[in-house]
């Protein structure tokens, strides 16, 4: 038994390994214009190792993350737009009819402190809700719905003010960043090794994190809430804590984002954007880290596949693979492997006693 | 003050068109564990059911019979809808009960497939829809004057209510219908067939949805992502209403509807909806499971 476990870790590490250097050597070999999308789906895929953390490992499913990752891309966003309005008022606020900056505005002007908002303001606002769902064991199902709405709320929010936010066009037309031109090739990737870099530290840590007995914790948590409660752990807490270390997360992958895309728009963050990292995070297998990052990886790809070839039919197999994801394949394509194994080991008529996945 | 008692009359009307929809989604979820996100579809369903009406009436029928058209068109989205539902239920849900989230993301995949069915068969822009003469115009009521589609809607809603009410509460197979949600086990220990129970609930919460749907038509245009805009909303009404009772859904629909309409008045769009989703989280603190729910000692 033990030697399986042991077999399974070394796999998954040889396979982010295999994937780590595949993603290093890939600009090499694609083009500008490729190299850059990629580079957005490795800011997607540092968003789902959150969400892998919270819905994956401890089972709370959160539809809100579009809102986290927007915060902190609109956050970059706006010190883009003041690098490249240099300190002056941009142009969208000059035609609404702004004539002085924003308070906020102005104090995201320094890259430090935009940074580091981008990370701490989605933390923030993940600490308020979490802490008031999380504390009367409101239930998880609730708390979901919860997520819907704020995201309802926000992007509401954020197309009414206009003069502060670029309403539904969003933030667009950065020119500089940190002095560095966008539009060059080489900023551009020095850009995608920086996400590289961000993903790889972020898998080590959250698998740091899994494999102490916090992890364990958060997957008691999922298999048996009220059991964890009754032996004296505050389940509620760590709900929260994971609620919202998830939360920066998504911040700091949409700061990536905004920097590899140029625009930021209410539309991005919506309720459906949302929903869809809930489906990268199923399709890679939901509690694996890696799973989901290859699912991101792997979803976005097909996205821009079939968008550039058949947009009507992209939308139908997106909503029939949530379908059979869900009802199929409940471990994701990291669970494809074992399945097949079992079934061979089935045949020849050995029992498994490996448990199965439960799903939630 | 009259404008304050408008604004109210508003909310009553928007409170009732979230009650048909939450009615729905309180029902599945309360009976089978089960969040159908492709309820919004439904409404759509519905909504698309009566343009196809009106569209028949105004090829095919003498145009003295067109107001007809309305009346008919009501229990039609009813029927249609629910046949999707049934459908929904016998080749999705049923695989994804007392699984809540996964049944979540299923029904927002079948919702993402049926928003591209209409959108195919109908054209992406929205389309309008001619209200019948007998709801146009406005009437007197204690003194203010108010559009006569908003009290037909008020009185829709009470009817399907009170239908509602009679089937759950003074019929043989509503009464199934609240044993197996109080308790699945026994009630199948004592010979109820929960499967027919569910498919048959999940039908009726289809279908009311469908008329939900064909009277949104009557508020302003259609179109294949309609059901989106309201279905927040209406878990929202969920959620402060607990499951498993009636009454904590009407009154938290009219509830929410009434707070929805007032706040806009006072403030602006956004920052209404802003005000209520924090004053529902804070209700949350005050009653974690909503405002009514059936007691059970049962944890895990």
């Amino acid at each position: 038994m033990k030697s399986v476990v042991a077999n399974y870790m070394i796999s998954r590490k040889w396979l982010l390994l295999a994937l780590v250097i595949l993603l290093i050597l890939l600009p090499f070999v694609l083009s500008d214009f490729r190299v850059n999308l990629l580079g957005r789906y490795l800011a997607f895929a540092i968003l789902v190792i959150g969400l892998d953390l919270l819905w994956g490992y401890m089972g709370v499913l959160s539809l809100g993350h579009g809102i986290f990752f927007g915060l902190g891309a609109y956050i970059m966003g706006i010190h883009l737009k003041m690098e490249a309005s240099s300190g002056g008022l941009p142009d969208f606020m000059m035609w609404s009819g702004m004539t002085e900056l924003p308070w906020f505005w102005t104090v995201l002007q320094h890259p430090v402190i935009a940074i580091l908002a981008g990370i701490i303001v989605p933390m923030i606002i993940a600490v308020i809700l979490g802490f008031f769902t999380f504390r009367n064991r409101i239930q998880d199902v609730y708390f979901t719905i919860l997520t819907q709405a704020l995201v309802m709320v926000t992007v509401t929010l954020l197309i009414s003010r206009q003069d502060v936010t670029g309403g539904t066009n969003g933030l667009t037309g950065f020119s500089t960043i940190f002095g560095f031109s966008l539009s060059d090739p080489a900023t551009q990737r020095v850009i995608y090794y920086v996400t590289l870099g961000c993903l790889v530290i972020i898998l080590l840590i959250c698998s740091r994190l899994i494999n102490s007995l916090f992890g364990k914790a958060l997957i008691a948590i999922r298999d048996g809430e009220n059991r964890l409660r009754f032996s004296g752990y505050d389940t509620s807490m760590f709900k929260v804590l994971v609620f919202t270390i998830s939360a920066g997360i998504a911040g700091l992958a949409g700061m990536l984002f905004v920097m590899q895309v140029g625009i930021i728009s209410p539309t991005q963050i919506g309720i459906i954007p949302s929903i869809e990292m809930i489906l990268w995070v199923a399709i890679g297998g939901r509690g694996t880290l890696i799973g989901p990052v290859i699912g991101a990886i792997l979803t976005n790809s097909a996205k821009t596949f079939f968008s550039e070839s058949y947009p009507d039919i992209w939308l139908y197999f997106l909503g029939a693979v949530f379908v059979i994801v869900v009802i199929f394949l409940p471990g994701g394509l990291m669970s494809l492997g074992k399945k097949l194994k079992r079934r061979n080991s089935n045949e020849k008529g050995q029992t498994n006693s490996k448990a199965d996945y439960s799903a939630s | 003050m009259e404008a304050i008692l408008i604004q109210a009359f508003n909310g009553l009307s928007l409170g009732s068109i979230l009650l048909l929809i939450a009615l729905g989604l309180a029902i599945t979820f309360g009976l089978m564990k089960v969040i159908n996100m492709a309820h919004g579809e439904l409404i759509m369903i519905g909504a698309y059911t009566t343009y196809v009406m009106q569209t028949i009436f105004t090829q095919y029928m003498p145009a003295g019979l067109f107001d007809l058209y309305f009346i008919l068109a009501i229990p039609c989205a009813f029927i249609v809808a629910a046949l999707v539902g049934m459908l929904l239920e016998y080749t999705v849900i049923r695989h994804l009960y007392g699984r809540p989230l996964d049944s979540l993301l299923a029904t927002f995949g079948v919702g993402l497939i049926l928003q591209q069915t209409a959108r195919s068969i109908f054209g992406a822009p929205n389309v309008g829809i001619v209200s019948p003469s007998f709801l146009e115009g406005g009437m007197n009521v204690f003194g203010m004057t108010v559009p006569v589609t908003r009290i037909f809607i008020i009185g829709l809603v009470v009817v399907c209510l009170l239908i509602l009410a009679f089937y759950l509460y003074k019929t043989n197979s509503g009464r199934r219908t609240r044993a197996v949600m109080q308790n699945r086990e026994m009630a199948s220990c004592v010979g109820i067939s929960t499967r027919r129970v569910d498919i048959t609930t999940f039908a009726i919460g289809a279908g009311i949805a469908g008329v939900a749907g064909a009277i949104l038509t009557l508020i302003g245009p259609i179109g294949p992502a309609i059901g989106t805009y309201y279905i927040v909303d209406a878990f929202m009404v969920v959620v402060v209403g607990g499951v498993g009772m009636l009454v904590g859904t009407v009154v938290s629909a009219f509830g929410v509807g009434v707070m929805n309409t007032l706040f806009e008045y006072w403030t602006d769009a956004s920052m209404g909806k802003v005000l209520i989703f924090v004053l529902i989280v804070l209700f949350l603190q005050w009653r974690p499971s909503g405002l009514f729910s059936l007691r059970t000692r049962s944890l895990d």
